[in-house]
Order: C-alpha cells, then sequence, then structure tokens
C-alpha cells in the first residue's frame, strides 16, 4: 500500500512539475475552521499539506517557509467527500445522454448473442472477477461534476451483471488510473436484476435468489477442495481453477439490494445463510425497519435518490398510499438509521447531475439529520465500512490529502466549494449550473465547465477569489 | 373507482385482536365435517378451536362474538395462487428450474392478500408458474395480512414443486413481439408432449444418481474415510426430496393422455404425484388419478380460453368426486380467490353436490391434498381457529364475509374496515396536499427551480431500481400461469 501511495504522489509530482515549476511542495490553509470529522471542530486552525498527505492539522502552526499559502479566513475545511457507492471512474458506465437513470442501463444488453444458457453452471451475468481498479480511468467526464461538489473519493463498482465485480475506493482525480486507487478490492456488488420473463436464466427473481445461493454453496465446496488439495497436492486429484468463484473469493465482503421492506427482510436472512460479511444498499423504505437493521447489525448504504413524484405524471393517476408515505419518509431514513444508531452511509449512484445530489443531501438535513452527521456520513463513515479509515475520512495527521474548502456550511444552497484537494493536488470548482438545467454543471457532458486542474496564475495565495465566474451557463 | 383505490391503501391498519380466547355463539355453524350446528358456539382459545357445540360457556376474559343469523365456515383454502410473488411468477428461462424457490420471494405487503382475505380466505398453496416442465419449488401460507414473511409461513406444512404439461412447457420460444421489445426469447427444449415426458424422466434420471453419490458419500464418512464431498446442486435437492416423500408435486395438466402419462413417468420413477392441478379432462380419468392417490384441483366452469381446454365441463368436480377423487376449486387469480365459497356453489348446480361436498371442495379437500387436513379445512376440535362469519349462507352469492380469524387472531372486519377506509382517505390526502404545496413552491422559485417550463432532459425520471427486475405482470405473463 505504501508503494502505491508513494506512487500517488510521485505521478502527481511529475506531472504538476512538468507544467508548473513553481508549483509548491506544500500548502498551507491558514486561519480556516476546520471540520476535521474525527474529533472536535476547530474554530480557526491551519492544515498543513504535503506530498499528497496532510502532515499537520491545528491552531498555531508555524507554517514552513517553502509552503504555498491560502488565506482560510471566512472558509471551513472539510475531509474530502466520499460517495459510498457509485461507478464514478468508469467512464464507459457514465449514463448514456437521454438513457433513464437506471443503473447498468448501458450495458444492459450485450452487442453479440451469448450462448443459451442451461443453469448456473454456465454463470450466467457473472462478472465476479471484474475489477473497478483495472476500469477506473481519470478521464471519466464526471469526475469534475463530482469534485465540483466537493467529492473526492468514490466506492467505485463496475456495474454490469448480477455479480458486478470487485469494487475499489479511488480518489477522484490521478495523472493515471493506477494512481486512483487507494483500496481495492472492497467488495462484491451483487445486483439482483433478471432479465424478465422471456429472457434466459435467471430471469425472475427467485432465480437470483436461487443463482446466488448456489454460488455461494459452489463457492463453499471450492474452497474445500481446494484446502484439501494444498494438504496432500501428491497423489491427489488437483480441483479446476474456476475464474468466476476466484472473483467471489476475493470479496471480503458482499453489497445487497434492498429498498422496500419485504426486501429488506429477505436480504437480511439472505445474508445469514450466505454466512458472507453485507453491506445492504437502497434502503428507501427503511424507515419501517429501523430495529430489524439495528438487530442484524450491519452496515447498509442509502441510495441519495430520493423517490418522487414522477415528472409530467398522469395527474388523474392518484399513487397508493405506501408509495406516497415512501416519497414523504425516504429522506428520514438516515436520521433514523443515525438516531438508532446503525451504520450508515450515504452514496449517489453516478447518474445524478452534481447540483441534484447537493439537493439529495440537504433533503436529508432537512429531513433531521444533523449537518454533522450528514458530513460524517460523507466521510468517516464510508471509510470505516470499506476499512480505509486509517487513510480516508478525516482532517488528521498523516492522512491522504482530500479536502474539500467551502464558503459556508457545506451542502446549504448559498454555499460555494473554493477549492478541492485530492491526494493533495488542487482543483479549483467552478459554480454548479442549477440542478438540472442546462449544462448541468459537469456530468456527463464533455463540454461543460466543471472542477479543473489549477493551471491559472493566480494560485489563491492571498485571497480566495471568486471562482464562480468560470461557468458560462 | 374510488373504492378500488381506497382498497389499495388499506395496508397499514390489517388490525389483529389479540386475545386468548374468543366464543363465536349462536351461529350457524358449518363445521363440514361433522354437519351444521343450528344456532352453535365455536370458542377458540389460544389459537386453536377447544369446543364446537350448541351450549358453551364464554372463559374469563374471552371476546363474545354474537353469530345469530350469520353463519361461520371454517378459513377457505386455495390450492392453486400466485398471490404475493415479488419478481415474477415464473422463472421461464429453463425447463427444469427446480432450484427456484416460491418461498425466497413472497412479498407480505401484496394487498391482494388482504383482499383474499375479505373474501374469507386463508391459506394459500402459492406456486411457481407453468412456464417449464419442472418448475420451482413450492410454498403454503396463512394470510397473516401485516406480518413479515417468515410468518405468513404455514407452519409444518409439506412444501411442493411445480409440474406443468402441455403447451405452456412445450412452447419452444417467443417470437419477437411487442412484450419483449422486439427480441425473440430463447428457445429451449422441449416442443412437444413427448418432449415433456421427457425432459421430467431425465430431470429424475439425474436425480437419482446425485441421490446415489450423496448416499455414498455419507456411507464412506460413516466409515471414517475423507472423501471430497459432492457438489450441492440446488436443481436436484428437491427433486430428491420428491423421490424421498418429503415435497409434494402439483402438475399442472389439461389433456387425459398427458395426465396418464405423467402417471406413468411417475409410476416408471418412483414418485407420486399430490395433486393434478387445472386437470379439465380429469373426468376422463378420474379412476386412473384416484388409483395414483393424487387429488385434483380444478376450476368450477373456467375453459375454452385456449385450445388444450375446449374439451372441459362445469360437471367435472362432480364426476371426479363421484369417481373417489378428492377434488378441491382453485382460483389461480387474484380476484377469483376473493369468493371461492360461490364457486363451490356452482358445483351444486353442476353435478349436484351436496352443500357440505360444495363447501369441502374450497375447505377440507384443498386441505387434505395439502397434508395439512390435521390443522386446518373444518370447524373441529383441536384444530387452528381459522374461521369466517358470514352474513348469509356462503354458498349464497348474497353472502358477505363480516369478519375472518386466523390461528384466533381477527385479521378481517368488515366494520373496522369501512371506518379504515375514511381515516386512510384522508391521510392520503394529507400526503397529496403536502405534495401539492411543494410543487407550488418550487414553481416559485423562480430560475433554477423545477418549474414546469424547465426542460431537463438529462435528469433521469424513473428511480433506479435494482431489486426489482420485472415489470408489472404483462397479460401474456399471467395466462402462462393457468
Amino acid at each position: 500500500m505504501n508503494i502505491a501511495r508513494v506512487f500517488v504522489c510521485w505521478g502527481a509530482l511529475l506531472w504538476v512539475f512538468a507544467l508548473h515549476a513553481e508549483v509548491p511542495l506544500a500548502v498551507a490553509i491558514k486561519d480556516a475552521r476546520v471540520v476535521t470529522v474525527s474529533g472536535p471542530e476547530l474554530p480557526k486552525a491551519t492544515v498543513l499539506l504535503r506530498n499528497g498527505l496532510i502532515e499537520d492539522v491545528g491552531p498555531n502552526l508555524t507554517v514552513p517557509a517553502d509552503a504555498w499559502v491560502i488565506d482560510g479566513m471566512g472558509l471551513t475545511v472539510y475531509p474530502g467527500f466520499f460517495n459510498a457507492l457509485s461507478t464514478w471512474g468508469i467512464p464507459d458506465a457514465a449514463p448514456a445522454a437521454g438513457a433513464p437513470g437506471q443503473r447498468g442501463a448501458v450495458t444492459a444488453a450485450p452487442a453479440t448473442p451469448t450462448p443459451r444458457v442451461r443453469g448456473p453452471e454456465d454463470r450466467p451475468q457473472n462478472y465476479s472477477y471484474e475489477r473497478a481498479a483495472d476500469l477506473v480511468n481519470p478521464t471519466d467526464k464526471r469526475l469534475e461534476g463530482a469534485r465540483s461538489l466537493g467529492f473526492t473519493t468514490s466506492a467505485t463498482f463496475p456495474n454490469r451483471g448480477v455479480f458486478t465485480g470487485l469494487g475499489a475506493v479511488v480518489n477522484l482525480a490521478g495523472e493515471r488510473s493506477g494512481n486512483m486507487v487507494v483500496l481495492q478490492p472492497i467488495g462484491e456488488q451483487i445486483v439482483l436484476r433478471g432479465g424478465g420473463f422471456r429472457s434466459g436464466y435467471p430471469g425472475s427473481l427467485m432465480g437470483l435468489f436461487a443463482y446466488v445461493r448456489q454460488m455461494y454453496l459452489d463457492l463453499d465446496q471450492y474452497q474445500q477442495a481446494k484446502q484439501s488439495y494444498t494438504a496432500h497436492t501428491t497423489g491427489a486429484p488437483r480441483p479446476p481453477y474456476d475464474h468466476d468463484l476466484e472473483g467471489l473469493l476475493e470479496a471480503p465482503r458482499i453489497l445487497l439490494p434492498a429498498e422496500q421492506v419485504q426486501q429488506i427482510d429477505r436480504v437480511l436472512a439472505f445474508s445469514k445463510e450466505l454466512k458472507q460479511p453485507t453491506v445492504l444498499y437502497g434502503l428507501h423504505e427503511a424507515f419501517n425497519r429501523i430495529d430489524e437493521l439495528k438487530q442484524a447489525n450491519i452496515p447498509v448504504l442509502i441510495n441519495l435518490h430520493w423517490p418522487e413524484k414522477p415528472k409530467e405524471s398522469d395527474p388523474t393517476d392518484v399513487p397508493e398510499l405506501r408509495e406516497l408515505e415512501l416519497r414523504a419518509k425516504a429522506p428520514s431514513v438516515p436520521s433514523l438509521l443515525n438516531t438508532a444508531g446503525v451504520k450508515f452511509a450515504l452514496y449517489s449512484e453516478g447518474t445524478d447531475q452534481p447540483a441534484d445530489i447537493k439537493k439529495q443531501v440537504k433533503k436529508a438535513i432537512d429531513a433531521g439529520l444533523t449537518r454533522a452527521d450528514a458530513i460524517r456520513s460523507l466521510t468517516l463513515s464510508p471509510a470505516e465500512i470499506y476499512g480505509v479509515a486509517d487513510r480516508l475520512g478525516t482532517v488528521d495527521r498523516g492522512k491522504i490529502a482530500n479536502l474539500v474548502v467551502t464558503k459556508g456550511d457545506a451542502f446549504e444552497d448559498k454555499t460555494t466549494v473554493e477549492y478541492v484537494f485530492v491526494d493533495g493536488e488542487l482543483f479549483r470548482p467552478t459554480k454548479l449550473a442549477p440542478p438540472g438545467g442546462p449544462g448541468g454543471g459537469g456530468g456527463a457532458r464533455p463540454n461543460t465547465t466543471g472542477a479543473h486542474r489549477d493551471e491559472a496564475d493566480d494560485f489563491g495565495l492571498s485571497s480566495a477569489p471568486n471562482q464562480t465566474q468560470g461557468a458560462n451557463n | 373507482m374510488s373504492l378500488v383505490k381506497l382498497m389499495v391503501c388499506v395496508l397499514v391498519v390489517g388490525c389483529t385482536v389479540e386475545a386468548d380466547s374468543i366464543l363465536i355463539r349462536n351461529a350457524t355453524v358449518l363445521t363440514v365435517t361433522k354437519g351444521t350446528i343450528e344456532k352453535g358456539s365455536v370458542l377458540v382459545v389460544d389459537g386453536k378451536i377447544s369446543a364446537v357445540g350448541k351450549n358453551i360457556s364464554a372463559p374469563a376474559g374471552a371476546i363474545v362474538i354474537d353469530g345469530s343469523d350469520k353463519f361461520l365456515s371454517p378459513g377457505l383454502i386455495d390450492c392453486h395462487s400466485h398471490t404475493a410473488v415479488e419478481g415474477g411468477v415464473n422463472e421461464g428461462s429453463l425447463s427444469d428450474t427446480s432450484m427456484v424457490n416460491i418461498l425466497d420471494v413472497i412479498d407480505p405487503m401484496d394487498i391482494n392478500i388482504y383482499r383474499a382475505l375479505a373474501g374469507g380466505l386463508t391459506v394459500s398453496n402459492v406456486l411457481h408458474g407453468s412456464a417449464n416442465a419442472i418448475g420451482g419449488q413450492t410454498i403454503v401460507i396463512k394470510l397473516r395480512w401485516g406480518k413479515p414473511a417468515k410468518d405468513l409461513i404455514f407452519e409444518g406444512a409439506k412444501p411442493g414443486i411445480k409440474f406443468a404439461l402441455g403447451e405452456n412447457p412445450k412452447r419452444q420460444g417467443y417470437p419477437p413481439d411487442f412484450f419483449s421489445g422486439g427480441q425473440a426469447a430463447e428457445r429451449r427444449y422441449p416442443g412437444t408432449r413427448l418432449g415433456v415426458e421427457d425432459e421430467i424422466r431425465e430431470d429424475f434420471t439425474q436425480a437419482k444418481i446425485y441421490q446415489a453419490k450423496w448416499k455414498l458419500y455419507k456411507e464412506q464418512t460413516a466409515k471414517g474415510e475423507h472423501p471430497v464431498p459432492p457438489r450441492k446442486d440446488l436443481r436436484l435437492e428437491p427433486l430428491v426430496e420428491v423421490l424421498e416423500g418429503k415435497r409434494y408435486v402439483h402438475a399442472h395438466s389439461y389433456r387425459a393422455d398427458e395426465i396418464l402419462a405423467l402417471i406413468r413417468t411417475a409410476d416408471e420413477m418412483g414418485f407420486k404425484i399430490r395433486t393434478f392441478q387445472h386437470v379439465l379432462e380429469g373426468y376422463k380419468v378420474a379412476k386412473e388419478i384416484a388409483a395414483h392417490g393424487a387429488g385434483a384441483s380444478t376450476f368450477s366452469d373456467w375453459y375454452g380460453y385456449k385450445y388444450e381446454v375446449v374439451d372441459a365441463t362445469p360437471y367435472n368436480a362432480a364426476i371426479m368426486t363421484r369417481k373417489g377423487v378428492i377434488v378441491s376449486l382453485n382460483s389461480d387469480s387474484d380476484e377469483l380467490q376473493r369468493h371461492l365459497n360461490w364457486d363451490a356453489a356452482k358445483t351444486i348446480r353442476y353435478g349436484g353436490m351436496t352443500e357440505d361436498q360444495a363447501l369441502a371442495m374450497v375447505t377440507i379437500n384443498p386441505a387434505k391434498q395439502l397434508g395439512i387436513d390435521d390443522k386446518v379445512g373444518s370447524i373441529e376440535v383441536g384444530k387452528s381457529g381459522d374461521l369466517v362469519l358470514y352474513d348469509k349462507h356462503p354458498l349464497s352469492n348474497y353472502s358477505r364475509v363480516l369478519k375472518v380469524w386466523i390461528d384466533g387472531h381477527e385479521y378481517f372486519d368488515r366494520e373496522q374496515d369501512l371506518k379504515d377506509r375514511v381515516q386512510l382517505a384522508s391521510q392520503k390526502k394529507a400526503l397529496l396536499d403536502k405534495e401539492a404545496a411543494e410543487d407550488a413552491a418550487k414553481r416559485q422559485n423562480g430560475p433554477g427551480g423545477r418549474g414546469p417550463g424547465g426542460k431537463n432532459p438529462a435528469t433521469p425520471e424513473k428511480k433506479p431500481d435494482a431489486t426489482n427486475p420485472e415489470p408489472p405482470q404483462s397479460e401474456s405473463g399471467k395466462q402462462v400461469a393457468r
């Protein structure tokens, strides 16, 4: 890991030197309010970054002579935001123009017809072995938008099939793909999405359950066979190498979807049956299953894409009470889980525009989540869930220099993101476009101005110039 | 229309009255197995019927229901249902999908459970569809509305597996059409009734080999050896259970020839068919069905909806009964299951069944077919307190269900339901008003708000839903289930 980190730093530095000989090795954000997340807020402190890491944090720090200084008066420093489940960083997973916001819509239909599936033995829809770490690419257009909002990190998972592959914690910038990866593999995401009645196996929800169950039974047997062969390599037949099961074998945890209450019940029981460390994702109707989730004692990821009244819906079509309650109460799920003491993090699948994500987080805050808890669920909590809290998620000495510096409280309407640091590299965000409006604040569109590498001469040394002019909409 | 909409929202209030004992007195008690008791009483204690007769006094603290001029029957039982299944009733991809299990996908929030309760139904045999020769594993549920899925499972009821014969499983695929978005479904074996039998024979042959492998493994481990265990195969496990008599076979069938063919295959492979489902030509081969020991679960008067069901008659149930077959009437439908008692009444008109014989077809007979007749299906001491109170005789089509109990708990009360509707309607109105107010506020926000003029092509309109793989059941999907 250390080697990888050194690589990250050197990569960043080499690039920086190539363009700007004067770029500093160290940056000091002076006299800012610092929300450390790990401890109490520091009302006036300096954050010193060096070599892609946080070298020191505290009031009354001596700023080294070689450090470039950013005047932090009136600014707030947060740990960079961490999207707990998305496809950010995998360019192919970006939603195509006009495609519905369905996860995986882009890759749903394979270009070439696959051979007929005879059953679970043929391992249909299995990409368990694909690695997000191999698929991420800093050229993903969505990264600019994500950084504009202050996101510096994502738990990124490939998104096709039922066993979608091995996720990675990635930083949302980097000279090369390899520089982005913080930790991998962090888990196997399972998507319970069948092909429907006329598709190949598995087509139905029960088919998906049977398939996943069979895979883990096969995994048990595979492990047994491997162990017994390792003990007696001479004179024993060797078990075949199984690519599909190796993927499952590597995953330290599985991610299972559960949206409605009956799905939550079902998946909690299924998780026990599979005996895999589990993280649930979705959870919009969890307001009716708080006690059960508390009892289950497993972490959950809450989808920020709150259910809303469909746009241009038929005005005569009156939704069911359950649907209305879902729309009204879903944003209160983070607050309810927080009060109950359930470990949770927030995520945006990667199909929403940054300005929309900002509103979605605000909605959870309006529904009762304190700002501090909202920040925690977007920083330290996901880092803890994925086992990277030793290097990400707080503003503390020795952590990766992922920071977001705002003017105003994060996720408030009037708040602007002034600086974003990813692995110590500075990005200057531009104003977010109005939610969903033309120009959408980065997002998937190539021609918008989102957060960009700071190549300008004014490095914000003495003041924090208003960067909002960058957006031309 | 508004009534239907309101029913949709009767979600939350499946109120249950908790009490140790309930006495229903002065009602016409239709025990089904022990005749009819005029002005009779039934006492339920701790969920079980503890006394049935003329003069029963209420224990202290018992809830007493006056049944004057009312009728009490056992809870109705449906031997063929697809209610409360989430994410598709058919795993239609393969010709043998015995690895899938309805148990995994029971949806206790399905409003049709409540509506069936309101029609006096208390037990359902929830089946996989009939798209394939050997379909999925099935379970029996009690309609305990409001409880989580695990609490709906009928304790001690033997699980089943769905077989299907004839047109549905021998469909080799579908041409591209509207429902498939222009994509043809994959073609598969079999394409004939001969092939369906062959598929079943082949699958059981594999199951026997699998059974033998495990037997050998167990023998070896018993001897102290350490062999590598065979691969656990979720497809073959339930078929071994069928061979060992631990799982019932419910076989969707219509024509006499295919019924006989399956009996021969079962005899050859050494397993039993527990019920023939639909079995519209059962009247032609009733003796053979009875000799095999199978039950018949049929429709009262539903036929002619496809070619293999043209040679049918509403006398089917009565004829099979007279030939010694245990016959039940099933719904196979979210709608029909709400008035199975009226369907039973049709066998009096078509075939001259007695009232008890008719009622038995939706109570004790399906209970026998499902192997739960020691627990439910009639009003007898020791059985579950699954009871239905009607305002008129349940075989009259003017009858209405007033109250339904399962295990002595009240799960439906007509008066309460009518009250709840008012409350739920106001709850709903409050939420709708709130949304409307929020919409209005957004429109006033001006630029940046999501006013009606703000075109927003790139923003996803539907919420991503990874857990719900199927669109709502299409017409064609439903047909396959019959």
